[in-house]
């Protein structure tokens, strides 16, 4: 089972890449597979027949009791049969149905395998759930099936309809498996039949699971997605929505049957809705014009006809049902494939167009009226046998006493004659020839797409004249079911009341022909009884109308409204709940230390006046002046780590927030708010009210002391003094390795925001350019001519050749220093830079090594060597970054991660867990005694990551935001609208490039004279 | 555990702050609003640590029950310098955004009322487009009912094929009303 069923997925994943070299000869190939399959289960016939199902099973879940397992018992052979056998002919056909430029034939052809081996999971899994599974599968492809047209509306419309319906009742399903499960205590299909659930659990679990086979199964209320299913290709019908998928609500049935027909919810449901289904098909199908319609209305009336049967719970019946399937998967599939020739041959399928169609194509008629006489009943054929069968123990159990018997008996008959009276108008439509048309015009077909229905249409003959052997197989499930043996399926079984039925059922159904006008007339003048198409449409109409207005009513706001309605359901929520609290902490004190009321109100004027004032870089200064704030109450009471680390953060956020705002405009306009002043100060308000209640709750709320109190040992331990260092290198290194990721990640996005052309490289440097720099920046000497033109708007020419010869001349403290305007130098500045920076860098390496024992770390320093990066960027430009910095932030990034993930993993290659630390201790002249570990090694990865994320920054957010305002200035072009025009032409010799930046500035310096 | 009142006020004011400045059209302002936010819980995770003691550094003569709660400063810390990450990819958000829709002097505003209600009614619109495939569906279905009429010539095929011209005519008027913007 499990091997065939690889071999179908293995075989479908190719089949998209074998339709490429063959096109449509690929469906014989993947024909083989179902063909093969259904050989190997023929050979496996005996064994079954013999009572020994074949059981496979190997574990999925064991935790919840899931297997992935198999049983082939004889129902499942018999629908594992129906389903490779026809699955392959089926395949067959489409070789010569489709041409070789159909579109997306490949993937058609895929899933089409690839339904075919879900199908044969889904009838002969064991597991309920695994079932489930296989049971939502088809619906998948389904949808993908149906929608194979993806350009046709109706394709789409009818996939979607197909797939909603389903799935609905699929998950429906699901509860029903749950509460059947949970109360037999077993997922095995097999067992909960064989010891069935009781009691109301038994009668809920059962009903809803009915309800997925009743809607898999296209029966009333849920029969409309099955006609709409017809914008399918017609293997698809002939396949899906014939003899396969919709068969899986009538295994179910069968399947369930032996344990639970007795239920008391049992009977109503299968017998009332089989019997409506019926009728309600069986009537609509007879006013179709379409025929792939008649057909599709014809299929949902049997199909309430299989589940009336199967589900009757007698062991007659059941034989009768199986039967029934057996016989309605020979002759509608054999129908829907003969319609598709004729649809292909005449171009239509509409009953009112074709004429004359049978006399010039007799074989494809002879085929139709097999198929035609079995679905009607019509001995000796499949149908007929069936439908004997089906009187017969109907009959037997009406005489018998049982109500619901006479219900179904009725229901059966009179459903029969619609069947004779629609098979009639089907034969009519399509073969005969109309009074008043002319013959229709017909295309040439190969003979070779008759084999398929025509084996099926033979079957249907065979199986009836050799019912006997056909037999033992059908009432090896039957079988299972009470009632006594003796019935045996025959085309004579002598005159019976049965007989007389089916007589009786001919030539009502003869008069219906024959009165076809009045009933006509009458079918048009009623209203559809039940048309819940509409209702589906309704329903989903409603909820798109719904969905519609809410988006509009939410989306309205922008992100602003998102804000708002989060901050306002997190107030409600949290707000209420906090209210309700009943532990508040045992004491208040009203600070901790005496300064800290000034610092704290430095803290909340700044972060009100933050919120208020309009002008950005204001704003951004006091926002920066709450977290100098923090960085006090930190250094006061007892986190020098942390003060240490929010003032390096602080200072470089300032800086970035600088750089980046400098490009945009002063003032923030008040314009035009999606949230009103009132509503935001109010929501505002509120929000940090709830906030201070809910700290003071969570104080309460502590009843446990505090895991810190065993640290202090573990850091001695890690041969650490400083436990928070300790603890993001040691104990919490996990945690830090996800961080410093997050970090890296972070890094690539900014840069990747920033740089259009890729981001490769380091900052751009002054000498020794490759070709690589070159698109990243303009040369030097080009930067002189445009800065020389930009300063001669303001100065006189004079001064500003005078200054540029200077700068030029100039001995300079930073390299890069001359690369800037005169102007925008201090010579203080690059002096103070100049002599800080390599002080700061050992600084930052201090800091990495001591901070296992005293403030510091590999965050720390990695801050330290990025604000001394930021130090040279300010005072030197972005020439000097690159100077300061010649290295890829990337490589940075990659060392750092690589290092800490080394750390992580290194351990492991000497049998150790993963993180596990070991110390080098040595004595070290001026530093004291240094003790080595594993995790200095993971801070110094910490501080590759944090240096090479400060680099990113800087060289994203400013060399690259500079270049780009450079070039844009250049171009005088507004600022927003300028390209990057390396990007554009990074093909343009240098040369040219600068001849046209020259007289761009020349003619720049003329305005500027006049 | 006992707290202290002026740090939970302040947290409580960062955070309303930072609230009411995240609501606005202006990305900077958002951006400014995530900052206080991110201030303020990280002051509330440091009010768990409840009295604050001695530095948890296990220098000479220190006592491990007299040093602050170490736990929620390595959470802080880590949180600090994220902060600092996602700060400046926002930011990088920010200047591309201004960039890429060429806003000029219009600075980060993102879209006004007016432009949201648009495209809110937009996406309300395709959403409503789904019941064109249904009714596409519907109108197929419809069109095989045979229709009988009293003093109809029986299955007049003139007549079945007019029904499906016009419905054919009405699907084609429905996708020319549709605005050309759904699908390219």
């Amino acid at each position: 089972m499990i091997a065939s069923l690889a071999v179908f997925a293995a075989v479908a994943l190719l089949t998209p890449l074998l339709t490429r070299w063959l096109g449509r000869r690929v469906f014989p190939i993947v024909a083989l597979v179902p063909a093969a399959v259904f050989v190997l289960l023929l050979t496996l016939l005996p064994g079954v027949l013999a009572g020994e199902p074949v059981v496979e099973v190997v574990p999925w879940i064991p935790q919840l009791d899931i297997a992935l397992s198999f049983r082939l018992d004889a129902l499942a052979l018999l629908l594992a049969l129906i389903v490779t056998g026809i699955g392959a002919l089926v395949l067959l056909y489409c070789t010569q149905y489709f041409d070789d430029d159909e579109p997306a034939l490949g993937r058609f052809a895929a899933l089409l395998l690839a339904f075919a081996g879900v199908m044969l999971g889904l009838v002969t899994a064991d597991d309920v759930f695994l079932l489930f599974t296989f049971w939502e599968a088809t619906s998948v492809l389904s949808y993908l099936l149906i929608g194979h047209y993806t350009g046709r509306k109706e394709s789409r419309g009818a996939a979607l309809q197909a797939l909603t319906v389903t799935t609905f009742g699929g998950l429906t399903m699901l509860v029903g498996l749950v509460v059947l499960v949970v109360a037999g205590g077993t997922t095995s299909l097999a067992e909960l039949i064989a010891d069935p659930v009781g009691g109301t659990a038994g009668a809920v679990g059962v009903a809803l699971v009915l309800v997925g086979a009743i809607s898999k199964s296209a029966l009333v209320p849920f029969h409309f997605w099955l006609p709409a299913a017809m914008a399918a290709p017609t293997p698809v019908s002939a396949y899906l929505h014939a003899a396969a998928m919709v068969k899986a609500g009538v295994y179910l049935v069968a399947r369930l049957a032996p344990g639970y027909a007795d239920l008391s919810v049992w009977h109503p449901l299968i017998v009332v809705i089989g019997a409506g289904t019926m009728l309600v098909g069986g009537w609509r199908a007879l006013r179709q014009t379409d025929l792939k319609l008649l057909l599709a209305y014809g299929t949902v009336s049997q199909l309430g006809f299989l589940v009336l049967v199967t589900g009757f719970g007698t062991r007659d019946a059941a034989l009768a049902g199986v039967a029934l399937l057996l016989a309605h998967a020979l002759f509608k599939a054999t129908l829907f494939l003969v319609v598709g020739i004729v649809d292909h041959a005449a171009g239509t399928r509409d009953v009112r167009h074709l004429s004359a169609v049978g006399r010039r194509m007799p074989v494809v008629a002879t085929i139709a009226f097999l198929a035609a006489a079995s679905m009607a009943g019509v001995p000796p054929l499949i149908g007929f046998v069936a439908k004997e069968a089906v009187f017969t123990a109907l009959l037997e159990a009406a005489i018998a006493g049982d109500a619901w018997a006479w219900t179904a008996l009725v229901g059966a008959f009179l459903g029969s004659v619609l069947t004779v009276a629609y098979t009639a108008r089907f034969l009519w439509g399509a073969f005969f020839t109309k009074p008043g048309a002319g013959p229709t015009t017909l295309h040439r077909t190969g003979p070779l797409i008759g084999v398929a229905p025509g084996v099926l249409a033979i079957a249907s003959l065979v199986f009836a004249l050799a019912v006997p052997l056909v037999e033992p197989l059908l009432a090896g499930y039957a079988d299972e079911l009470p009632g006594p043996t003796e019935y045996h399926l025959a085309l004579w079984h002598g005159l019976e009341p049965a007989l007389a039925l089916s007589a009786a059922v001919f030539a009502l159904g003869a008069v219906l022909v024959w009165a076809r006008r009045p009933v006509a007339r009458l079918q048009a003048a009623m209203p559809h009884a039940i048309d819940s198409g509409r209702g589906y449409l309704a329903i989903v109409g409603a909820l798109d109308r719904m969905a519609a207005g809410l988006t509009t009513f939410i989306q309205a706001r922008g992100v602003a409204g998102y804000v708002a309605v989060i901050a306002t359901v997190f107030v409600a929520g949290l707000g209420v709940a906090a209210l309700r609290n009943s532990t508040w902490p045992e004491s208040l004190r009203l600070w901790d230390l005496p300064g800290q009321p000034i610092i704290a109100a430095l803290i909340m004027v700044a972060a009100i006046a933050a919120a208020i004032v309009r002008q950005r870089m204001t704003a951004v200064l006091l926002a920066g002046a709450t977290g100098y704030g923090l960085v006090l109450l930190f250094g006061t009471s007892g986190a020098p780590d942390l003060a240490l680390t929010q003032a390096l953060v602080e200072t470089i956020t300032v800086v970035v927030f600088v750089l980046v705002v400098r490009r945009l405009p002063r003032q923030v306009t008040m314009r035009a708010q999606a949230v009103r002043a009132p509503f935001r100060i109010a929501i505002g308000v509120l929000s940090g009210t709830v906030m201070a209640v809910i700290g003071f709750v969570a104080l309460g709320a502590r009843v446990q002391p505090t895991i810190a109190e065993g640290l202090p040992a573990l850091a001695v331990e890690a041969h650490g003094k400083n436990i928070v260092n300790v603890m993001l290198v040691d104990i919490r290194a996990w945690d830090t390795l996800g961080e410093i990721s997050v970090l890296v990640a972070v890094a690539t996005g900014v840069a990747s925001l920033i740089f259009i052309s890729g981001r490769t490289g380091g900052a751009p440097r002054l000498d020794a350019p490759t070709s690589r720099r070159e698109r990243l920046r303009p040369l030097p000497e080009q930067a002189d001519t445009m800065r020389g033109a930009r300063a001669s708007l303001t100065d006189t020419e004079h001064e500003t050749d005078a200054a540029g010869t200077a700068a030029a001349t100039r001995q300079t403290w930073l390299l890069a220093g001359r690369t800037l305007s005169p102007r925008n130098r201090s010579i203080l500045v690059e002096v103070l830079v100049r002599l800080l920076f390599h002080p700061a860098i050992v600084v930052s390496v201090y800091l990495l090594f001591v901070g296992h024992n005293a403030p510091g770390g590999g965050f720390a320093g990695g801050l330290v060597a990025g604000l001394a990066l930021v130090a040279r960027y300010l005072a030197g430009g972005r020439y000097e970054l690159g100077e300061a910095a010649p290295i890829d932030a990337g490589r940075l990034l990659g060392t750092g991660l690589l290092v800490a993930a080394g750390t992580a993993t290194l351990p492991l290659l000497f049998g150790r867990t993963v993180f596990e630390s070991s110390w080098l201790e040595t004595d070290v002249p001026v530093l004291g005694t240094i003790s080595i570990g594993t995790s200095t090694l993971f801070d110094l990865g910490v501080y590759l990551v944090v240096v090479g994320l400060v680099l990113d920054i800087l060289r994203s957010l400013g060399a690259e935001i500079d270049r780009q305002r450079e070039d844009s200035d250049r171009h005088g072009l507004p600022d927003a609208i300028a390209p990057a025009d390396d990007a554009l032409h990074p093909d343009t010799p240098h040369d040219e490039r600068r001849a046209v930046e020259a007289s761009r500035a020349a003619s720049a310096d003329e305005e500027a004279r006049r | 555990m006992s707290a202290s009142l002026t740090l939970v006020l302040v947290m409580g004011v960062l955070f309303g702050a930072g609230i009411a400045t995240m609501m606005e059209r202006s990305l900077t302002r958002v951006l400014i609003g995530f900052l206080l936010v991110g201030n303020g819980v990280n002051l509330l995770i440091y009010l768990m640590s409840g009295t604050p003691g001695l530095a948890p550094i296990l220098g000479e003569g220190v006592d491990g029950s007299e040093i602050s709660d170490p736990l929620p400063q390595a959470f802080i810390l880590t949180a600090i310098v994220i902060n600092l990450g996602i700060t400046a990819f926002l930011l990088a958000l920010l200047y591309r955004s201004w960039w890429l829709a060429q806003l000029g002097e219009r600075g980060d505003l993102v879209d006004d009322a007016a432009e949201h209600v648009e495209d809110a009614e937009e996406t309300a619109d395709l959403i409503r487009s789904s019941a064109a495939d249904d009714q596409a569906v519907q109108e197929i279905i419809v069109a095989s009912d045979e229709e009988f009429e009293s003093g109809d010539e029986e299955l007049d095929p003139s007549a079945g094929a007019g029904g499906r011209e016009e419905s054919a005519k009405r699907e084609h008027d429905a996708s020319a009303r549709r605005p050309g913007r759904r699908r390219p």
